[in-house]
């Protein structure tokens, strides 16, 4: 399959590309790894008529810890984050997602950032991104914001971003000494999107009990979710097999899935939960706390 | 090369050593010629306009937006095929026509329906889109059960209105009814082989270049059979045979996908004789998926009687086949359902009997040999699966079951109930071999005590018995062509030499192996004899390579034409060591003087007197052409084992281990017999665990890319443990059987029956593959356990 003919630009620094959407609008699309937009555009599902291209500039491509968060830039691939000692010592759910996601060859291209902007409802670091509470900045010619996550993406391969802006970086808050989390996928093969996924991220207080807690869904609704009931019904209790299976059935009930080659929607929904009790009893592992499964 | 003691077989020149693949070094640099490769002067391409629907009347085609495309050069329609008289054209066992662009009305989803030949596949492509078909839709029918019924008839173009296509059976019904109805012990079950495809990582093509001066007709095909699609071609044309070249160059994998004439190769040629210049079509992956030939497709209701204590008494197996929208498998003549009559498998069945009926649907045509002997997999998969299901009856070890009714190594040559006579096999042997290698015992020790648990550990078995080979030319034949094959070798004056056969390799190591069998005649460098395939004008006429049949027939053509060489190259010898012909002997690779073993002379010089000093009377050079009937079929034979473990939660299957024990006669390159085992394994996990074509029921095929038909990675396929028995065949002249096709073959069936002994305690008794995730967690939960 070819793509429908589209122009191509290749800028070399945020302002070019910035400008260049300015100048194009919808026409235009950001092209990050291409893992997603150029699949989109053989089989002509997009159509964009000019592309402009971010992976020349250099600026963009980092992975480092400042003030507390690790900062992804948006030309920073997948493979570099399954490598890093910083993501795999101090970040752990980030780093199940970065061995999880599509596969080693896809991964040497594609892109946290890319990813979250695609939004694509069944992708991983969606996911990730509301369990771990992370934060989008988003540069238009008005110059930059940040955006939560639940406010970022919006919808099935929507997000908040304006026909202008592209993303600059997303921010993931570093967890403390206290707080661990995990990620579980269940995939036809290597290298498919999840059937389900689930992302979790858990705060201990001194006693023991559950201070924060962040779960959420993919591949089971229009976007990723945030399971809200389930961080609920964590946020505060000791950690405990009812409390588990009571998250896993609130996130049962968050799942909105649709029937595909992937599954029917009944299977997936009861994946949802499977996963986030599987995420759970990981990251609570992790934690230090066992005999959870 | 090691002194050999008495008790050790006798280190041989070149056959059995795993020599590295000649054509590597080409083909991993990227320095192979593909189709794709291949670019001509003035070239044009062509691009497919495909139906949306399943079943449709096409009302009109407007073919004017895509002709007002800069660089379009040409639209072509049924209509115009109609013309040209090609719009229907054979297939290959002659019960049925198909369509090469539609006429009238479209069958599948995904069916030609226009060609748009342009300067740039690019502009073929865009103006494609722009080729406006008006359609009606018609109630298409994609269950060939209801297709069964005859309540919409979808050929209404054959005389017969109905979709059954043919009956076919084998066997004694009666007999094998009483037996089974007296039977102490009875299993029946549904087991449906769904409908896979090969896809091969090339996908097909073809450029097409008519010399309009010369009237000469160039095709360059992916094709695994050339010769034969030389004939067809003219055949179908008109166009006098010596007048039509065609060239298979480098494939990127066959599988049975590329024996069929797909509609792209005949609109190519008509393309490049109406416009003068040579036209391009490569398939796109969708294109692959979704028109070229599939396999499988058999609904088959698998019934086995026995006694108390496990002694077979009869098999009976009725399948309803999905054969598409036209009956294009490639089955010999006399074969309409291939090898199926092979389902009785490794065992000793006193009476058998076997029927199936095929039917036309609103899919795409195919039913090709994937990977076996005609239907050689369906069989097997019906037999190891009804084993397991009988021992799950009897509550008999599995294992134990097989070895008790295993044909025994003395009853052959054996007749089987079905209609074939097993060459040679020792089966017990092989299965022994196998469990003492995964450590049988022990696994099962460890399974007890995991079910003690709660935990879902299986153990599973496929020992199958192949037919491949095809085949001797009393029986086989396709188009009436008998189904030989053949050899030429060219000895050239400095003792190196040109090979070629009338087959076409497709990743199976014909370069390597058929230099070393011709080595091993003549006492030869392996290296030094170049093995070309593919070229009709260059290669003998042969029928192909798929259904395991290269070196049971080609392999034995090149040993008889090294024969021919031998006793030419005789006459040479007696006339340079100045002895009667009768007094010199070959031995050790080297003519001799009988009784004098100071007075010998290689080939290689041999060669060189051939050229320079033949000696008076003799024919000067040295080449000898082979054509080879097979007097019968080879019966490769395996034993299997698979150990998996389920997740309940999820349904989740994990292969922890399998062990592949092959016998497949006489070992050519055992490093090329491991990596054929290798993807062939591969290719039956995914299989057995990821891999089916579905339609909705509107008939929308849902598994058309890389996305939805799923190919394994390396990251999922279990670690192989491979290993052989040797029981050489006895009418092949070096004892060699198949091998290319085994895994496929057999490894389904253990995958199945490891995952459903581990789902025994649940009181599952059988899941159709793929055995997905979702289908084992429904089954489990279903249990209720
Ligand atoms: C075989 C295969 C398997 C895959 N499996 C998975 C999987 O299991 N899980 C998973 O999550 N993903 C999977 N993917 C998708 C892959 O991870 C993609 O790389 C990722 O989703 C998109 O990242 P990218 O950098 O390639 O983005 P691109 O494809 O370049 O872009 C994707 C979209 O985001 C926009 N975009 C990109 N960057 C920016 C930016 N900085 N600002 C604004 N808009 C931007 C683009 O315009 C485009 O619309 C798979 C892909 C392939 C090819």
């Amino acid at each position: 399959m070819f793509p429908a003919r589209f122009d191509y630009l290749r800028a070399s620094s945020t302002d070019e590309a910035v400008a260049a959407l300015a100048q194009h609008g919808g026409e235009a699309r950001i092209l990050a790894g291409g893992q997603s937009l150029i699949p989109a555009m053989r089989f002509r599902l997009a159509r964009p008529s000019v592309l402009i291209d971010i992976n020349a500039i250099d600026d963009l491509r980092y992975l480092r810890e400042t003030g507390g968060s690790l900062l992804i830039g948006a030309g920073t691939r997948d493979a570099a984050l399954e490598t890093s000692e910083l993501v795999t010592s101090g970040y752990r759910m980030i780093a199940d997602v970065s061995v999880l996601v599509a596969d080693p060859v896809v991964r040497q291209s594609g892109t946290v950032v890319g990813s979250i902007c695609h939004s694509d409802p069944a992708g991983d670091w969606g996911v990730a991104a509301l369990a771990g509470r992370a934060q989008i900045v988003v540069r238009g010619p008005a110059g930059t914001r940040t955006l939560s996550a639940d406010d970022f993406l919006v919808d099935s391969f929507t997000t908040a971003l304006a026909e202008n802006e592209m993303a600059l970086e997303v921010q993931f808050p570093r967890p403390s000494e206290h707080t661990s989390g995990a990620f579980a996928k269940l995939e036809r093969k290597v290298g498919d999107f999840a059937t389900a996924s689930a992302a979790v991220q858990l705060t201990l207080d001194t006693s023991g009990a559950i201070a924060e807690a962040g779960v959420a869904i993919g591949a089971v609704g229009a976007k990723a979710l945030r399971v809200s009931e389930a961080e609920q019904l964590l946020r505060g209790a000791k950690p405990s097999k009812d409390v588990i299976r009571a998250a896993a059935d609130a996130a049962r009930k968050e799942a909105d899935p649709g029937s595909d080659t992937r599954g029917s929607a009944e299977f997936k929904k009861e994946m949802a939960g499977v996963l986030v009790a599987r995420a759970l009893v990981s990251a609570l592992e992790r934690l230090g706390v066992g005999g959870m499964a | 090369m090691s002194i050999t003691s008495d008790s050790e077989p006798k280190a041989r020149h070149s056959v059995g050593q795993s020599m590295k693949r000649k054509e590597d070094p080409r083909l991993i640099q990227g320095r192979g010629r593909f189709l794709d490769d291949i670019v001509l002067p003035n070239m044009l391409h062509l691009a497919i306009v495909h139906s949306p629907y399943a079943h449709a009347r096409i009302v009109k085609i407007d073919k004017s937006a895509a002709l007002a495309v800069p660089g379009v050069k040409a639209v072509l329609t049924g209509e115009d095929l109609t013309a040209a008289g090609l719009a229907w054209i054979p297939t290959f066992h002659g019960y049925d026509k198909q369509m090469v662009l539609a006429v009238g009305k479209v069958l599948y989803q995904y069916q030609e329906v226009a060609g748009v030949v342009a300067t740039s596949r690019e502009i073929a492509n865009d103006a494609a889109e722009l080729v406006v078909v008006e359609y009606e839709q018609l109630d298409p029918i994609v269950d060939p059960f209801v297709a069964r019924r005859d309540g919409n008839i979808l050929r209404d173009d054959r005389e017969n209105k109905t979709n059954h296509i043919y009956h076919w059976e084998v066997g004694k019904r009666a007999e094998a009814d009483a037996a089974l109805a007296s039977s102490e012990v009875k299993v029946k079950q549904r087991i449906y082989f769904q409908r896979c495809h090969p896809a091969p990582l090339e996908p097909c093509g073809a450029i097409a270049d008519m010399n309009g001066a010369s009237g000469r007709l160039t095709l360059y095909l992916t094709s695994q059979a050339p010769h034969a699609h030389r004939t067809v071609v003219s055949l179908v044309t008109g166009i006098p045979e010596d007048k039509i070249h065609v060239i298979s160059p480098d494939i990127g994998g066959g599988f049975g996908n590329k024996v069929p004439v797909y509609a792209g190769y005949v609109v190519s040629a008509v393309g490049s004789v109406v416009l003068g210049v040579p036209v391009k079509w490569v398939e796109t992956r969708t294109e692959n998926l979704t028109t070229t030939g599939f396999a499988r497709d058999y609904h088959m209701d698998v019934e086995i009687g026995a006694s108390k204590a496990g002694k077979l008494t009869a098999l009976k197996v009725t399948t309803v086949a999905d054969h598409g929208a036209f009956d294009a498998a490639a089955d010999p003549t006399k074969y309409p359902a291939g090898m199926f009559g092979v389902v009785t498998g490794s065992y000793d069945f006193p009476v058998a009997f076997t029927e199936l009926d095929a039917y036309f649907t609103n899919k795409a045509p195919g039913g090709i040999a994937y990977r076996c002997s005609f239907r050689v997999t369906e069989a097997s998969y019906a037999i190891e699966r009804g084993m397991d299901l009988l021992a799950g009856e009897l509550k008999m070890d599995p294992a134990e079951l097989r070895s008790l009714n295993f044909l025994k190594k003395e009853q052959f040559p054996y007749q089987s109930p079905l209609g074939f006579e097993y060459d040679s096999g020792d089966y017990e042997t092989t299965l022994r071999k196998a469990l003492d290698r995964i450590g049988y015992t022990d696994l099962r020790r460890e399974q007890a005590e995991r079910r003690q648990r709660g935990e879902l550990m299986g153990i599973g078995l496929s020992t199958f018995t192949e037919v491949v080979g095809a085949g001797p030319g009393r029986l086989f034949d396709i188009m009436g062509i008998k189904m030989f094959d053949s050899a030429e070798i060219r000895i050239h004056p400095t003792g190196s030499g040109i090979v070629r056969t009338g087959t076409r390799h497709q990743g199976q190591g014909h370069e390597t192996t058929w230099a070393q069998i011709v080595a091993e005649e003549l006492g030869l460098d392996p290296q030094n004899l170049r093995v070309e395939e593919g070229d009709t004008d260059t290669a003998p006429y042969g029928l192909g390579t798929y259904a395991s049949r290269s070196t049971p027939v080609a392999g034995a053509a090149l040993v008889k034409a090294a024969q021919r060489i031998r006793e030419r190259a005789r006459k040479v010898a007696a006339h340079l060591l100045e002895a009667a012909e009768d007094d010199i002997d070959w031995i050790d690779y080297k003519f001799q003087v009988k009784g004098v073993p100071g007075k010998t002379i290689g080939m290689k010089e041999i060669a060189f007197a051939a050229y320079t000093n033949p000696g008076p009377g003799n024919e000067p050079g040295l080449e000898a052409t082979y054509y080879y009937d097979p007097p019968n079929m080879t019966f490769p034979h395996g034993a299997y084992v698979a150990v998996v473990d389920v997740d309940r939660a999820t349904g989740a299957t994990k292969v922890r281990r399998f062990v592949a024990i092959d016998d497949c006669g006489t070992v050519i390159n055992p490093m090329i017999v491991e990596g054929q085992i290798h993807g062939g394994l591969t290719e039956g996990f995914a299989i057995a665990f990821m891999q089916e074509i579905t339609f909705d029921e509107n008939g929308n095929h849902l598994n058309p890319n890389f996305t939805d038909y799923l190919l394994p990675t390396s990251l999922e396929t279990p670690a192989w443990e491979t290993g052989n028995t040797v029981t050489p065949s006895p009418h092949h002249p070096i004892g060699a059987k198949g091998v290319g096709e085994s895994p496929n073959v057999g490894s389904p069936a253990a995958f199945v029956n490891a995952v459903m002994d581990a789902l025994a305690p649940l009181g599952i008794k059988h899941i159709d593959m793929p055995l997905t995730r979702e289908k084992v967690w429904r089954a489990i939960r279903d249990s209720g356990a």
